[in-house]
């Protein structure tokens, strides 16, 4: 029977849980377990260190690796100082939209329209709570342009083909009053990033 | 007769001074805009000036919306919210403010740095910067170092303030700050620097003489700084 220190935790952001529970069933890492934060401390990312320190502590000495599913995303390095006196490793790049697009696609898209606003699968079909609710665009509609008028185009990076989310973002584009791209990226960028970590908890085995 | 009739019902005419003052904090931290125009038209009416107006009733109002905001009392729909009803108070002052000729305690000249178009704290802290009587340069979203140095050496402020929301970005603050002491007039200016995911850390680093975390910070900084420099001058 397996026990509990035999397991890697992966602690996450909620708009990835989807995501990592299709790649770890993909690749069978039975092994895995998933710790889920908010997906709404998008929205106040000064709070993310604080939350993943909490779970990487409540976890400590019950796996045997512990990995964390958060980019950067926007803690302008805080994430990484904790992480580091945690002895923790995180996702790469500087959000999730660079994880999922690859650096080099990002970055393209980035110069080919600065006012570039992403949506991820998650994103799209949590628009309404997420953004329109979480930023207070329901009570206040004028926050709109104010939050959104520098923007120019919304690309939703699609990890699925679903038309349900094509639809739901393309609907929030409309409601955001920006151009609508689609690019589909597929899970390759997170598969990559978890099979480093899982290379490397296996060896530590 | 319900509450919220009872609060809408409000006239802001019939009210003193005292009261209505309190009550225009009341309606800046409600994000009410018509009615802080509204009660700035009707305080300069009674004879007020504009100077008055503005520090009393805007000044200390959105005094009240940044200490809630830094306590996690309010958000920041919030907050954009009562900033935009203090621009509407402001756009009423400021022809009035610009007649009275009187000097501004400063000059600041900010901008959100090349391949950032983030500009919600940036636009906050020109505003309560202004409303401190600082004149405000602002060059917007996405400036190369390019833009920083020809407004400096346009406008000759004492402050160069610089926003960036992506961690992307903010090393780009580096880049104008180098280019300053490479020119060798680094030492001319002040500079702030803000932005969500910066710290009092990353403004030493880079070589700023502040990181400022939210725009009530911004504006004590400024003043103390200015004041400090012409001291020492």
């Amino acid at each position: 029977m397996e026990c509990a220190v035999d397991r890697v935790l992966v602690i996450a952001c909620g708009a990835l849980a989807h995501d990592l529970v299709r790649v770890r069933d993909a690749n069978g890492w039975d092994h895995l377990d998933f710790q889920c934060l908010p997906a709404e401390l998008h929205n106040r990312p000064e709070k993310i260190p604080r939350a993943v320190r909490e779970k990487i502590q409540q976890a400590r000495g019950r796996y045997r690796e512990i990995f964390v599913a958060y980019s950067d995303c926007g803690t302008g390095g805080e994430l990484d100082r904790v992480l580091a006196e945690e002895n923790v490793e995180r996702l790469p790049g500087a959000h999730c939209y660079e994880m999922f697009a690859g650096s080099r696609t990002f970055n393209e898209l980035q110069e080919a329209e600065l006012g570039t606003f992403y949506l991820t699968d998650f994103l799209a079909r949590h628009f309404e709570r997420v953004m329109v609710r979480g930023l207070g665009m329901d009570r206040h509609p004028e926050l709109r342009d104010l939050y959104f008028g520098n923007y120019r185009k919304l690309v939703l990076l699609a990890q699925l083909d679903d038309a349900d989310i094509e639809r739901r973002a393309r609907e929030a584009a409309e409601f955001l009053g920006l151009d609508f791209e689609r690019v589909v990226t597929g899970d390759s960028g997170l598969d990559s990033a978890l099979r480093v970590r899982m290379g490397v908890a296996e060896n530590a085995a | 007769m319900s509450e919220e009739y009872y609060e809408d019902d409000i006239d802001l005419a019939s009210l003193p001074d005292d009261e209505l003052v309190e009550q225009m904090h009341d309606d800046l931290y409600d994000g009410l805009r018509d009615e802080i125009v509204e009660g700035t038209n009707i305080l300069l009416g009674r004879g007020w000036a504009a100077t008055r107006v503005l520090d009393e009733a805007l000044v200390e109002g959105m005094r009240i919306v940044g200490i809630d905001f830094r306590d996690g009392i309010l958000f920041v729909p919030e907050v954009l919210m009562s900033a935009n009803a203090m621009k509407g108070g402001m756009e009423v002052l400021r022809p009035l403010l610009a007649e009275t000729g009187a000097k501004p305690i400063g000059k600041m000249v900010v901008g959100t740095v090349k391949g950032d178009i983030h500009d919600i704290g940036k636009n906050l802290v020109a505003m309560m910067m202004e409303g401190a009587g600082f004149e405000v340069i602002d060059l917007g979203i996405d400036n190369p170092v390019e833009n920083y140095l020809e407004a400096i050496e346009e406008h000759q402020p004492d402050i160069l303030g610089m926003s960036a929301l992506l961690t992307t970005t903010m090393p780009y603050m580096k880049v104008v700050i180098d280019t300053l002491v490479e020119k060798g007039i680094r030492d001319d200016y002040i500079v702030l620097v803000g932005g969500a995911p910066l710290n009092e850390e990353f403004g030493k680093a880079v070589g700023a003489d502040a990181y400022c975390r939210d725009a009530a910070v911004a504006v004590e900084t400024a003043q103390a700084l200015v004041a400090q420099r012409r001291a020492a001058a």
